[in-house]
């Protein structure tokens, strides 16, 4: 009687139950991890804590990372169990292991907590952004208003080729080229360009808004305690892009006061010139700026 | 040819064309192949102070340019000779007198705000010899403004009208033109970009490409050295 050739090629058989073996390291492995994460690296994920809106972002990345973190697990246990268990050795026949069959539960299963996770996640997400806006340019018709926002200091951020400027309404219009904010108060930015697109970001505040010529992009944020932070172009605008920053501050009523005294009695000698009518070369304050190109240009 | 062997000359030529890539990223954005010149340096009580003699023309000329037609800054060297250079070495903590020349009409600026002179000393400046501290925003020919150092100078235009206007540069002291001087402090050691912000560059869309979007014309570097 002839031997069946396919017996001979069978792999070895293995009563070893794997898929326990990797959901208890999985679960041994998570149960430790995620812990671990969010309450050590999730604090330390920008933009951290220099405003309301910076502080919210944060949590919902300490709160999304502990989530993918899980997930990172199970790969990783996955990964490095195939690699001990079920490489090939030195010298080892190449066999073609067992044929794969579908499993209802563990699909169902799959489906139900990816589905779970992902909702949520989305949900969360949603609550977060609405919630306050969170720091993110919304266009001229913000949806997310945080409370008090009929009363939020005004702001013009003013983007050029290759400088930021800010515009305050609420001390005639004055502009500077320096961002100084009062703490603890909630300001609202209108964030416009005068030529190229450009992206407002304030990193330690959490905002980030885009730049648009002809655009009123408003952002809330409201300030925390003193605090220097970085102000960036983030959006590739030309030659001196990577050069498009400075420096804004928070800083108590007491101090912004000073400043904005000593920015308007700088600012009285170009005034007159600035508040003329458009037609005649002025910029009275106005919500966006939509400037024609200039007789030489072409 | 060894697998393994492949991979290796694979992975060179990849690092060998990232290094090639980032000295030219490097190299364009701070000198962009533009000579640094190294202003002369006086001292006085022991303090260093520097004299910046530039001008800026409406067409830099066959002489000094491959594009002849482009706006630009110059600088006047120690022999008196105007060279196309934009990246200049400026010693820290210094006081440097700065004279500009324009020979140049006016464009306007995009924003009025920049037609007030401040960051240097006195937030004001000379203007033909008589103290200003704004020009008409219409009036702005170019700016001189190095933004990390809070400088910002706007520089008149020579009247459209005005006889005996420079053509290509370098032009002599007897073409009409403006004459604009002022003092300012370099800080800490550093590289500083300056740059025009009046939408200047003749035929480009909105006036800011060519000579505004390459160093050597319209922006540079202060180079300011320990």
């Amino acid at each position: 009687m002839a031997a069946n050739p396919d017996a001979a090629q069978a792999p070895p058989s293995d009563s070893t139950n794997h898929g326990v073996r990797v959901v208890v390291a999985w679960l041994v492995l998570s149960a430790i991890a995620t812990p671990l994460v969010a309450i050590y690296v999730g604090p330390l994920i920008p933009p951290g804590n220099g405003s309301v809106e910076a502080q919210g972002q944060t949590f919902s990345n300490q709160v999304m990372t502990s989530f993918v973190t899980p997930v990172l697990c199970l790969m990783a246990v996955f990964f490095a169990y195939g690699l001990i268990k079920f490489h090939a050795r030195r010298n080892e026949a190449v066999l073609d292991g067992p044929p794969l069959r579908n499993d209802a539960r563990v699909q169902l299963l799959w489906i139900v907590i990816t589905s779970v996770m992902v909702l949520f996640l989305a949900g969360f997400g949603t609550y977060e952004l609405l919630k306050d806006g969170a720091g993110g340019g919304q266009g001229p018709n913000p949806i997310a208003l945080p409370a008090g926002h009929k009363t939020a200091y005004p702001v013009q951020v003013i983007a050029q080729q290759w400088q930021f400027t800010y515009r305050y309404p609420a001390l005639g219009g004055m502009e500077s080229n320096q961002l100084v904010l009062p703490e603890n108060r909630l300001v609202v930015f209108h964030v416009t360009s005068l030529d190229a697109v450009h992206s407002f970001w304030a990193y330690q505040l959490g905002v980030k808004a885009d730049a648009n010529p002809g655009v009123d992009n408003v952002a809330y944020v409201t300030t925390k305690g003193p605090l220097v932070f970085n102000v960036r172009c983030a959006e590739l605008c030309g030659l001196w892009h990577g050069y498009m920053f400075n420096n804004g501050f928070v800083v108590p009523p007491a101090r912004f006061a000073r400043w904005a005294a000593h920015a308007q009695a700088l600012y009285a000698s170009i005034k007159p010139y600035v508040n003329r009518p458009a037609d005649k070369g002025g910029a009275p304050l106005a919500r966006s700026y939509l400037p024609q190109p200039t007789g030489r240009a072409g | 040819m060894r697998a393994g062997l492949k991979l290796l000359l694979i992975a060179i030529a990849v690092v060998a064309a990232g290094v090639i890539i980032g000295f030219y990223v490097s190299n364009l954005t701070t000198l962009a192949g533009s000579p640094a010149y190294s202003v002369p340096v006086q001292n006085v009580n022991g303090h260093p102070v520097v004299n910046l003699t530039i001008q800026t023309v409406a067409a830099v000329g066959p002489k000094l340019s491959q594009n002849p037609d482009w706006v630009s800054y110059l600088i006047q060297n120690s022999s008196g000779q105007w060279k196309r250079e934009t990246v200049w070495d400026l010693p820290a903590h210094a006081t440097v007198h700065v004279t500009i020349y324009n020979f140049d009409g006016a464009s306007g600026l995009r924003n009025p705000y920049l037609a007030r002179p401040q960051g240097m000393v006195g937030n004001r400046v000379l203007i033909d010899g008589k103290p200003a501290n704004a020009i008409d925003p219409n009036d702005a020919s170019h700016t001189f403004a190095v933004p990390a150092l809070g400088i910002i100078v706007a520089v008149p235009g020579v009247a459209d009208d005005a006889k005996n206007q420079c053509g290509y540069a370098p032009c002599p002291m007897s073409n009409a033109h403006r004459t604009i001087q002022f003092t300012f402090h370099t800080t800490a050691p550093g590289h500083y970009r300056w740059q025009c912000f009046v939408p200047c560059a003749a035929g480009w869309v909105f006036g800011f490409g060519g000579p505004m979007q390459t160093i050597g014309y319209m922006d540079g570097f202060l180079n300011v050295k320990a």
